[in-house]
């Protein structure tokens, strides 16, 4: 039928993006064990930033093609986001490494916070749009549509999925990345510097953070200081969903949640008799987070908890 | 001049000192042993040698150079490497990226590849359990992943902390071999042995260590002749 196909479509493209940024949180766990709660912050600061540049270059008069002026935002927000990370670790976590577990989990909602407040100040408490100036064409297949946008952000999600996949298991990098995952002290001994990974590992995550922030905004056409909660919480369930520290869980665990969440939205009507509107999408994310956290807390690809011992 | 010199060497954790100002030393192409109960500090002496813990005072020159201020991660490319106790291994890498962990202070792809190729000479069982996850290995050997991984580390001074704890008397004398083997490579090594006997006989001089201080030293050979050493730590 075209509105379950439909609702598939939507999902893909939700799920992809979860999955982008649920990989920040799952990397950074993988690596220390901490859930960086601000990781939704950065995703916000990823659209911020690009929208600013955008809707200076299109104020400009630049005449550009749509595609290119965005670019040119998204170049400017990855490292933009990246530093962000990097300084998050920096002056937040580092001195915490040891800490009870409460202190750095107590310090990752202080700096989402923060991290708003300081959003607030340079762009203000109101949605700010983005200018409409990518292509909205739409494709229809059996009788379901999709944007060319929205397609590109799926075949971007994957390829930059597939390509950290590729980078973790196959390069000297993502071996000492996972090395110092498992055994930080041993991997030392080795010669890797475990600050330098973790640094690393924060820099990649807020990078594919920064990508999903601006797919975000543009499939919503606006960004908002607040927008990275709600996201972060739900890529958060998506890691979890997965099983929290592994990076294929991530991804499945992302798409599976958009697919969920658009299908609960698409179906939540009829289901309650018109009771609950498709205005209850966002409960899904959170039923789901319930139901893994009671049935099976290590996650679909996560190792059994008596594992981590 | 020795390869490793160490003077008055003194570590506490928090309150409790578990090194209490020990000298020694090993000479290039050396090897020797420590050898003390549990507890005696000769974990917390090798730790104390590679960074992992600070000392409290004392000396510490490899290579001719104090390395005080030395990051734990800068002694390999020194190439003072250590074996840890429980042996360290990366249960959920594979038995080769396990090993070429060992090389990843080192740049020369190509040569990395043939010594890559000896260990698997080498350790044949390494080499057919090679894209195997290393903890799935047994105790025997995750150890000659271990030993394999500190060779490609081409160490100056190779530490081995108990490398045969918790196996098998049949793996035990392989491992011993495989130390016999390492050191007739020209590594100088220090090994610390539950296992005194066989320790004490693979090596050319050794320590005794009890509740932080060196008791004894000397020849190997005079140590397991020695009175004290046979009553308490030779089983006579
Ligand atoms: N991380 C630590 N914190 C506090 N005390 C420790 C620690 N590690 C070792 N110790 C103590 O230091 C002493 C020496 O331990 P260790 O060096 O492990 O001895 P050995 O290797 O000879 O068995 C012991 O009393 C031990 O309890
Ligand atoms: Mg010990």
């Amino acid at each position: 039928m075209d509105i379950f196909l439909q609702q598939i479509l939507n999902g893909l493209v939700l799920g992809s993006i979860y999955a982008l940024i649920a990989l920040g949180y799952t990397m950074v766990y993988g690596i220390m064990g901490l859930i960086n709660f601000a990781h939704g912050e950065v995703v916000m600061l990823g659209a911020m930033v690009t929208i600013t540049i955008v809707n200076a270059l299109v104020n400009a008069g630049v005449s550009l093609p749509g595609p290119v002026i965005l670019a040119i935002g998204l170049f400017v927000a990855i490292p933009a986001c990246m530093l962000v990370g990097f300084t998050i670790e920096r002056i937040a976590y580092r001195p915490l490494r040891g800490a009870p577990r409460l202190a750095p989990l107590i310090t990752a909602i202080g700096l989402s916070i923060s991290l708003q407040q300081i959003a607030i100040l340079i762009w203000g408490r109101n949605y700010i749009p983005f200018p409409p100036i990518l292509n909205q064409d739409v494709v229809t297949f059996f009788g379901a549509s999709i944007t060319k946008l929205q397609i590109f952000i799926i075949v971007l999600c994957l390829l930059i999925m597939t390509g950290l996949l590729v980078m973790v298991e196959k390069t000297k990098l993502g071996r000492a990345m996972r090395a110092t995952s498992q055994n930080p002290s041993v991997a030392s001994l080795m010669g890797v510097n475990v600050n330098s990974i973790i640094s690393a590992t924060f820099v990649i995550g807020s990078g594919l953070g920064a990508v999903a922030g601006v797919m975000v905004a543009t499939n919503y056409d606006q960004a908002h200081y607040y927008m990275g909660y709600l996201i972060g919480m739900k890529a958060f369930t998506a890691a979890v969903l997965g099983g929290i520290g592994n990076l294929g869980g991530a991804v499945l665990g992302g798409i599976l949640l958009g697919i969920i969440e658009s299908l609960g939205a698409g179906y939540i009507g009829d289901l309650t008799g018109g009771f609950l509107g498709s205005n209850y999408q966002d409960v899904f994310a959170f039923v789901v987070l319930i139901l893994v956290l009671i049935f099976r807390p290590s996650g679909l690809l996560g190792e059994k908890l008596a594992d981590r011992a | 001049m020795s390869l490793l010199d160490v003077k008055n060497l003194q570590v506490a954790y928090g309150g409790i000192q578990a090194v209490k100002g020990i000298d020694f030393h090993i000479d290039q192409g050396e090897l020797v042993t420590l050898i003390g109960a549990n507890g005696a500090g000769k974990t917390t002496t090798l730790k104390t040698l590679v960074g992992m813990v600070k000392k409290a005072s004392g000396a510490i020159s490899f290579d001719g150079q104090d390395t005080a201020g030395i990051h734990s991660h800068d002694f390999v490319r020194r190439g003072l490497v250590m074996v840890p106790e429980g042996r360290g291994i990366f249960a959920k890498l594979t038995v080769e990226e396990n090993l070429l962990m060992g090389a990843y202070a080192r740049d020369d792809k190509a040569q990395i590849q043939v010594e890559l190729a000896r260990i698997y000479e080498l350790f044949p069982r390494l080499k057919e359990r090679f894209k195997q996850l290393a903890g799935t290995l047994s105790g025997g050997e995750q150890q000659m992943v271990a030993m394999g991984r500190a060779m490609l580390s081409r160490p100056k001074l190779l530490l081995l902390d108990e490398p045969s704890m918790g196996l098998a008397p049949i793996i035990v004398q392989k491992i011993f071999e495989i130390i016999r083997m390492v050191a007739a490579e020209g590594v100088t090594m220090l090994l610390v042995e539950q296992n005194a006997r066989l320790a004490l006989e693979v090596s050319q001089r050794g320590y005794v260590m009890e509740s932080g201080k060196i008791t004894l030293g000397g020849n190997a050979r005079e140590l397991l002749d020695d009175e004290r050493v046979r009553n308490a730590y030779l089983g006579e």
